[in-house]
């Protein structure tokens, strides 16, 4: 165990604006400009919020998910906020799905009539990443 | 602008002519530069758009070290603004094809970024993470070794520890709502994020509480002294920033995004 006060970046110093700094771990930074700050939609060029970023979040905070779930701390599953992600998440997974089927399908079948497999909506459990 | 060149933004903050800090680079090592509009500020640079257009970011994004790389810069500019005034810090990569786009957007989200601004200003985000070693309480196990048989002795150990295992959860779990509350007392706003990786954290232990607490400036001292206080019985806790307000910078937009960054549970 680390020894308390050596994680400190800044100890009871007068708070002067941002005034400390050995520099930030990495994860913490990741974390930040990542999944927080001000996103503007609509208007920019590049728009990798909705999907890549996404990705690479779940990817760096996956593995903590079950043992977090199972200590009890599972507040984010209520959260609005996140669960408006995962709506994205669902919608593409389900893209996914639904292209994986057809492909399996057309290998199956070569020639067969292309009934395409609809997911309707499955209310949970769609976004499996984070059900492990 | 060149077609293929992006504006890159990093922050906007109030135009209080506060001046920009010399030499600043951003992303791919381009000078920042600072547009002023409508009474606000917005700290941009130039992109070359092979590297930061949409497909190129695709790949890139997957690669760690480039995002490292980019993601320091990013955050080292939002840093350098936010040491000089209020400052309202904008995701990753977000990249508009040129100025005009940039003056459109400060005409159009004054009022927001105002408001943001306003709710930020005179406060600092600190963030507090808090570890228990799953190790460090052993179960109490005094030596009874005589158990009738090898395997019986097995399965009574393997049964004490995983109900120890059981209990030091829920014993975790509940000494991370007790910190964040304390915490959220001293905070004008507060925000729990999800628990980080061991990865991420490189730490081993279990986390706890991953939050995010928006710390009125003259109350600093006395939060980290909060934090003092709440260190021991194997639990260690992290303080970090102080951060830019990067957990309640968000607009409230729309009403089920507002638990986004504006300090839900406050």
């Amino acid at each position: 165990m680390t020894e308390p006060g050596s994680v400190m970046r800044q100890s009871n110093a007068p708070a002067g604006r941002l005034s400390s700094h050995e520099p930030a771990n990495l994860g913490d930074i990741l974390e930040r400009v990542l999944d927080r700050g001000i996103v503007i939609a609509g208007d920019i060029r590049v728009n990798l919020l909705d999907i890549e970023l996404l990705t690479i979040k779940l990817r760096l905070i996956i593995a903590s998910v079950d043992t977090a779930r199972e200590m009890g701390i599972d507040w984010w599953e209520h959260d609005p906020w996140l669960k408006g992600q995962d709506q994205e998440l669902r919608e593409e997974n389900r893209r996914l799905r639904r292209r994986l089927a057809a492909a399996e399908e057309g290998a199956a079948l070569p020639r067969g009539p292309t009934a395409e497999v609809e997911y309707v909506d499955e209310p949970t459990a769609e976004v499996d990443e984070h059900d492990g | 602008m060149m077609d293929n060149a992006g504006t890159y933004l990093y922050a906007v903050t109030r135009d209080e002519g506060s001046a920009l800090p010399e030499g600043l680079k951003g992303v791919a090592g381009e000078g920042v530069r600072a547009i002023t509009h409508a009474g606000l500020v917005a700290y941009v640079s130039t992109v070359p758009l092979d590297r930061f257009g949409e497909e190129p970011l695709r790949r890139s994004m997957e690669d760690l070290d480039w995002l490292g790389e980019t993601a320091r810069a990013h955050h080292r500019v939002v840093e350098a603004v936010a040491r000089t005034t209020p400052t309202a810090p904008v995701r990753l990569v977000t990249v508009y094809s040129g100025e005009d786009q940039i003056r459109e957007l400060l005409d159009r989200r004054h009022d927001d970024f105002a408001e943001t601004l306003g709710r930020i200003a005179d406060r600092q985000e600190w963030g507090v993470k808090a570890y228990v070693d799953p190790a460090a309480p052993p179960p109490a196990e005094t030596g009874e070794e005589s158990a009738s048989s090898p395997g019986l002795a097995y399965l009574k150990k393997r049964q004490a520890s995983l109900r120890s295992r059981e209990e030091s959860w829920r014993q975790a779990a509940a000494s991370g709502e007790h910190i964040h509350d304390v915490l959220k007392s001293v905070a004008v706003a507060s925000q729990r994020h999800r628990p980080q990786d061991p990865q991420l954290s490189g730490r081993a232990e279990w986390m706890i509480l991953n939050g995010a607490y928006l710390v009125d400036l003259d109350r600093g001292a006395e939060f980290a002294r909060v934090v003092d206080g709440l260190r021991g019985e194997g639990i260690d806790v992290e303080l970090t920033g102080p951060w830019a307000p990067y957990s309640f910078a968000a607009f409230a937009e729309t009403p089920e995004r507002q638990g986004g960054g504006t300090g839900d549970d406050t």
